[in-house]
């Protein structure tokens, strides 16, 4: 086993994970360096998400070990935000845009204390980031996913974070979404925090990230795009169900060929 | 009408019940887990009996412990089923709670009859005999002992509420978040399931097994059509479950009814009454929207073919008034409306036989068109 290193952002470790007898993650091995932005790719069912939840301590690993900047997540909550997907919550529950956004205070106001005038400015002012500040007031049933989407990238900005997990953030979302979240973690990467993305769109991997991870149950690759995201290893990940081959210095169209995910 | 001492005293126990019962309900129904009142108030019943069989006392407050386990039980059981996969949630519900309930019912006919456990007040209730059992210390008669026992009850829902409300609110919307934050998501579903079953040991009392699903369904149901943050919905909640309690008792006097009958019924009206009227989700509020709507969009309609024609050659016969409705293939007395709403609203001017876009008619006719 070798040493923690805290310069990494997330340094994960023979990572195994099933749910009954069926694995959803086979002995990962990942690490994550500080302040890049880096998409998790794979077909459906190869445990992008369940990697996310086992980082999270939101499901229980076989075996192996999760460190957040070199200590374990129980002791990093704080410094650790996550955007779920949109559709696991329910959009009817009677709150505003604001106190959902307030949320992502909550790990550092701990048990029993009430949220004040600082969580409400921090989240107004994560609001205003990815251009919802008008719509703080509204209920949230009121919203089309894109704002949703921006509300829950808002409630993790609002925490501060200095590792950042999001699962699909750019599932189904309006262009004016995709830009501001686009900008947002830009702008998160040129603060020095690190951004780990649950994606699923192979054409904006060069342009919207510097790492990829490719996963299958196990990792298949992982590393600077320029290195990792090859033909070789995404047939390798989705099993030769795709059509995309990535885009190089010498065909610079053969990119836009459409992806085809095949759903199970 | 007034009221006598003892009838002042079951409205108090009444509305204590159906305030207690909303206030919790309100987070069973946001956590879509509503039917779990219903198993749990049916499985305390097992808990009781066990606990009056061990004290053969029915005043001691073991018989609120052996509820709020059997409570938990029931909760445990129906989740164990369900991660089985063989079983789903409602059917779950469906198989544990009788189970527990049947056991208890049994128990209570065979061993515990001469008591006033009786299977007749397990099911409705015993509310009009309330008054009857007198919370006496040192000498002093304090009123009925079911009403300081459903004040200390709502007393405990309240603080727990209050307590925790950052926690409760923030596992109830979402669990995956909470236990990433640390707020021990399964802690707080336990702790509330704990309390969910101590009340409906109380609204058993009060209004039998049978009812208690409609005080802790109905009110917080109510106040969801109508509340937009979750202060709000859980003092709506509690207002409207008083509201069931103080009308249901007053019908149940007039008819001579059943009050925990007429106070489920009376849950089940402010419930349908809130349907009705709600201003965000209710049905006249969808009715008149949708009136509206058509109405706009016939407005929008008109104008789109003004637009279209009008400057044109073919305007003379394209916007005559009188001739507008053969060519949009419209009731006459319709487009009259149409015409008449568009003109009062200054989207249409009338020009000799013609009609033509004002300039604001002008702009609603292109931002529909998306030009």
């Amino acid at each position: 086993m070798k040493d923690a290193d805290g310069s990494l952002a997330l340094h994960v470790e023979d990572l195994t994970v099933a749910y009954g007898e069926r694995p959803a993650l086979w002995d990962v091995d990942l690490d994550v360096p500080a302040g890049v932005l880096m998409a998790v790719l794979g077909p459906n069912g190869a445990g992008k998400t369940t990697l996310m939840k086992a980082v999270l301590g939101l499901v229980r690993p076989v075996a192996g070990r999760v460190l957040v900047h070199g200590r374990p997540y129980a002791e990093q909550r704080r410094i650790v935000g996550y955007v779920p997907q949109r559709g696991s919550v329910d959009w009817d529950f009677p709150t505003t845009v604001l106190d959902v956004v307030t949320m992502g205070r909550y790990a550092s106001l701990g048990w029993f204390r009430s949220p004040g005038a600082a969580e409400r400015k921090a989240a107004t002012d994560a609001l205003d980031e990815v251009g919802m500040a008008p719509f703080a007031s509204r209920h949230i049933s009121q919203l089309s996913g894109g704002q949703q989407q921006r509300v829950f990238l808002a409630r993790a900005l609002a925490q501060d974070a200095s590792l950042y997990l999001m699962d699909e953030p750019f599932q189904g979302v309006d262009a004016t979404t995709e830009r501001a979240i686009v900008r947002v973690l830009r702008d998160l990467r040129s603060r020095g925090r690190t951004v780990v993305v649950v994606h699923h769109d192979l054409q904006t991997v060069r342009e919207y990230f510097d790492r990829v991870a490719l996963l299958n149950v196990r990792r298949v690759a992982d590393g600077p795009v320029s290195e990792a995201f090859t033909e070789e290893n995404l047939r390798a990940a989705y099993g030769g169900r795709t059509a995309f081959v990535p885009r190089d210095a010498t065909g610079p169209e053969t990119g836009d060929l459409a992806a085809s995910p095949v759903r199970e | 009408m007034t009221l006598t001492g003892g009838q002042v005293e079951v409205l108090a126990i009444a509305t204590l019940t159906a305030v207690a019962c909303a206030v919790t309900g309100t987070f069973l129904v946001l956590r879509r887990v509503a039917m779990l009142s219903d198993a749990i108030s049916h499985a305390v019943l097992l808990g009781i009996v066990v606990a009056f069989l061990a004290v053969r006392d029915l005043g001691s407050p073991l018989l609120l412990v052996g509820a709020a386990a059997t409570g938990l039980l029931t909760v445990l059981l129906v989740e164990a089923l369900v991660r089985t996969g063989r079983v789903r949630q409602d059917a779950s519900i469906g198989l544990v709670f009788p189970a527990l309930f049947s056991i208890g019912v049994i128990l209570v006919s065979r061993f515990a009859g001469d008591v006033h456990l009786d299977t007749d007040a397990v099911l409705l209730g015993e509310l009009a005999f309330a008054p009857l059992d007198r919370l006496v210390v040192a000498g002093t008669d304090l009123g009925p002992r079911a009403m300081w026992e459903m004040a200390a009850i709502l007393l405990a829902d309240v603080a727990f509420v209050l307590l925790f409300y950052k926690e409760l609110k923030l596992t109830t919307f979402d669990a995956g978040l909470a236990a990433a934050f640390g707020f021990a998501p399964a802690a707080m579903h336990y702790g509330l399931m704990a309390l969910v079953s101590v009340t409906a040991v109380g609204a058993f009392d009060a209004v039998g097994s049978v009812l208690v699903v409609a005080l802790m369904v109905a009110p917080p149901a109510a106040a969801w059509m109508i509340a937009n943050s979750l202060p709000a919905m859980i003092g709506l909640s509690a207002a409207f479950g008083a509201v069931a309690a103080v009308t249901g008792h007053a019908a149940a006097r007039e008819l001579d009814a059943s009050i925990a009958g007429s106070m489920a019924a009376a849950a089940g009206l402010v419930f349908a009454a809130a349907f009705l009227v709600s201003p965000s989700h209710g049905v006249l509020a969808a009715i008149a929207r949708r009136r509206r709507q058509r109405w706009a969009f016939a407005e929008a309609t008109l104008a789109v073919h003004l637009l279209q024609h009008q400057d044109r050659p073919e305007a003379a016969e394209e916007c005559r008034a009188d001739r507008v409705h053969r060519h949009l293939e419209w009731d006459a007395a319709f487009t009259g409306q149409v015409v008449r709403r568009a003109v009062r609203r200054g989207m249409v001017a009338r020009t000799g036989p013609c009609l033509g876009l004002t300039a604001a008619g002008r702009s609603l006719a292109r931002e529909y068109m998306g030009l």
